[in-house]
C-alpha cells in the first residue's frame, strides 16, 4: 500500500516535471503529458502490432540470453580450471559495446527479426556471464561444504547451493541490462527493417508526424519500465529469504 | 574396533605458491560412541583433522578410516557441523533441517517424520517457516544440531559449534550437546578453543601441538557425562589439569622451553615454497 502510494507520487512528479519541461521547450517535439495522453489512445491501434514485436524480439533475446549464459557462469565460477581458462577471453569481450557489430549481422541475418534477437541476446549473454560468473565464485564455502558433507552430489551441491546463491545476482543483471536491452531495439529497429516500436518512432520523425513519433516514444518508454518491473517482482519473489534481513 | 581411526596422518595444502603442512604424523582413535574433545593452537590443524575425517579431503599420507574402512568421500553416517553452521539461507528452518534426508533420497514420509522429531529435540519445532537470518544466534546453532539429529548418525563432528555465542547461551548449548549425546549412540569429536568446553564435554581432551598438527598429549576425563559436572570440584582440576598441559605446550611453540630441536619445529617450520 505504501508502496502504491510512493509510486504514485513519483509518477505525479515526473508529469509535472514533463509538463513544466514541455511549457519552457514550446514545441512539438516535446507535447505536454495533457496532450500527449489522447495521442497514445489515438493512435493505439496503430501502435499495439509494433508494440508486440517488439516485446517479442527483447524477451525471446533476453530469455537466449540468459538460457546460454546462465550454465556457463555457473561452471565458470566454480570451475577454478574453467576460470582461468576463460577469465582473460571474458575480460577483453565483456566491455566491448556490441551494438557495433550491428551491420555486420544486419549484412549476415538480413532485416527481420534475427539480427535484433541475435545482437541484443549477446549482450544479455555476457552481462549475465559475467554476474552468474562472480556470484557462484562468491558463494561461501562453509555452504559447499557442510552440503557436501551430508553426502551431496555436485548436483546436490548446484541445486541446493550454487543456484539460488546466485540468482538474486541474476535477476538484478536481467533488470539493469533491461534498460540496455531496449536501448539496442531501439536502435536496431530504427536502422533496418520496417516493423517494431523503433521504426514506428523513426518514421514518424521522418514524416514530420511529431503527436505520432511521441506516442511511439512513450510505449518503448513504457515497454523498458514493465521489463524492469517483471524482473524486479521475480527478483523479490525468489529472494523472500533476504526480506528479514534488508529492513 | 575404533570408530574413528586416523593412522599417522599427513596433510599438505598445495596452494600455487606456498604449500602449508598442516598435519603430520598425526595418529588417533576414537571408540565407537566416545565424546572427544580437540583443543589446541590455531591454526593447527584441528578444523583439518575434522575434514578429513568428514571425507571432504584426502591425506597427502598415512590413512583415516571409519569402522575399518577407509573415508574416501563423504559417508551418510557422518555428519559435520562448522563454525558458522553451513546453513542455507535461502531455505526454511524446516527445509534446512531436512537437507540432509532429502539428499540421502530418504522417503517423503520418512523425511518429514525425522525433520519433525529432529526440531522437536533442537527445541525449533514452532520455528519451521521461518528463514535463518529470522533466527538468533542459539537457535542458528540448534538447527545446524537438527539437521545432524535428523540423520540418526553414529559420528558427529563439530567444528568450534558454540564460539559465536555469549556465555550464558553457550552452557546452555552445552548442556543440550551433552543430553543430545548421552540419549544417543554416536560418538563425537568437537574441536573447541575453549577449555571449559572441552572438559564438559569430552571423555578424552586431545591436545595438540602448533602447526603441522598431531596429538600431543591426551587428558583422560572419565568424570564428564553430566550437567552438575560444571559444579563440581573435579571439573575445576580437570580445567586446571588441561590448562597447564596447553601452557608448557605453548610455550614449546614459542622454543622457551628449548623445545624446537626435540620436535623439529619452529614456528615457520610447517610453510615451504613451493
Ligand atoms: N584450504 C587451505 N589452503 C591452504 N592452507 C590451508 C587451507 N586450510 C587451512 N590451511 C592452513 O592449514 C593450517 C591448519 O588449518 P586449520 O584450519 O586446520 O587450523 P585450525 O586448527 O582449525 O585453526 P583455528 O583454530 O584457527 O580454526 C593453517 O595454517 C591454515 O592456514
Ligand atoms: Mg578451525
Amino acid at each position: 500500500m505504501r508502496k502504491l502510494l510512493s509510486y504514485l507520487a513519483a509518477i505525479a512528479v515526473i508529469l509535472v516535471v514533463w509538463e513544466l519541461a514541455a511549457l519552457m521547450v514550446h514545441s512539438p517535439v516535446l507535447p505536454t503529458p495533457l496532450a500527449t495522453f489522447p495521442m497514445l489512445v489515438r493512435y493505439a491501434g496503430a501502435l499495439a502490432p509494433d508494440f508486440l514485436i517488439s516485446l517479442y524480439r527483447v524477451v525471446i533475446a533476453m530469455a537466449l540470453g540468459t538460457v546460454l549464459a546462465m550454465p556457463l557462469g555457473l561452471a565458470v565460477g566454480r570451475s577454478p580450471r574453467l576460470d582461468t581458462l576463460l577469465a582473460p577471453l571474458l575480460y577483453i569481450l565483456y566491455p566491448i559495446p556490441k551494438i557495433v557489430f550491428l551491420p555486420v549481422l544486419l549484412v549476415l541475418l538480413g532485416l527481420a527479426d534475427a539480427p535484433k534477437i541475435v545482437l541484443i541476446a549477446i549482450t544479455i549473454f555476457f552481462q549475465v556471464l559475467v554476474t552468474v560468473r562472480d556470484a557462484a565464485k562468491a558463494v561461501p564455502e562453509a555452504s559447499v561444504l557442510s552440503v557436501r558433507s551430508l553426502g551431496a552430489s555436485r548436483l546436490d551441491v548446484f541445486t541446493n547451493v550454487v543456484v539460488p546463491a546466485s540468482l538474486p545476482e541474476l535477476f538484478t543483471a536481467l533488470r539493469i541490462s533491461s534498460g540496455t536491452a531496449v536501448a539496442i531495439l531501439f536502435f536496431a529497429e530504427a536502422i533496418a527493417g520496417s516493423t517494431g516500436l523503433g521504426y514506428f518512432i523513426v518514421d514518424a520523425w521522418g514524416a514530420i508526424d511529431y503527436p505520432r513519433m511521441f506516442a511511439g516514444i512513450i510505449s518503448m518508454g513504457l515497454l523498458g519500465v514493465a521489463l524492469y518491473e517483471v524482473f524486479d517482482l521475480v527478483e523479490h519473489r525468489l529472494t523472500r529469504w533476504r526480506s528479514s534481513v534488508r529492513r | 574396533m575404533p570408530m574413528l581411526s586416523y593412522k599417522d596422518v599427513f596433510l599438505t595444502y598445495r596452494g600455487t605458491a606456498v604449500s602449508v603442512k598442516a598435519l603430520s604424523h598425526f595418529s588417533l582413535d576414537i571408540d565407537p560412541g566416545e565424546p572427544v574433545a580437540i583443543i589446541g593452537p590455531s591454526g593447527c590443524g584441528k578444523s583439518t583433522a575434522l575434514l578429513l575425517a568428514a571425507g571432504l579431503l584426502q591425506p597427502t599420507d598415512g590413512e583415516v578410516s571409519i569402522a575399518a574402512s577407509k573415508v574416501t568421500k563423504p559417508r551418510f553416517e557422518t555428519a559435520l557441523i562448522l563454525q558458522d553452521f553451513g546453513l542455507l539461507p535461502w531455505k526454511t528452518v524446516y527445509d534446512n533441517a531436512a537437507l540432509g534426508l532429502r539428499v540421502r533420497k530418504f522417503k517423503r514420509s520418512e523425511i518429514r517424520q525425522r525433520t519433525e522429531k529432529a526440531l522437536q529435540q533442537a527445541e525449533l519445532a514452532d520455528f519451521a517457516r521461518l528463514y535463518p537470518a529470522e533466527l538468533s544466534g542459539g537457535m542458528r546453532q540448534r538447527l545446524a544440531l537438527a539437521r545432524a539429529l535428523a540423520l540418526d548418525v553414529n559420528l558427529l563432528l563439530m567444528d568450534e559449534p558454540l564460539s559465536a555465542l555469549d556465555a550464558l547461551l553457550r552452557e546452555q548449548l552445552q548442556d543440550l550437546l551433552l543430553q543430545l549425546w548421552r540419549t544417543s549412540a554416536y560418538a563425537q569429536v568437537l574441536v573447541t578453543h575453549s577449555i571449559e568446553e572441552a572438559v564438559f564435554l569430552g571423555r578424552r581432551i586431545i591436545i595438540m601441538s602448533q602447526r603441522p598438527g598431531r596429538v600431543a598429549h591426551i587428558v583422560d576425563n572419565p568424570g564428564m557425562g553430566s550437567t552438575d559436572f560444571r559444579g563440581e570440584a573435579a571439573f575445576y582440576t580437570k580445567c586446571q589439569e588441561v590448562r597447564a598441559v596447553l601452557t608448557a605446550q605453548s610455550l614449546k611453540g614459542a622454543g622457551v622451553a628449548g623445545a624446537d630441536v626435540a620436535t623439529g619445529a619452529n614456528a615457520d617450520a610447517g610453510v615451504s615454497r613451493a
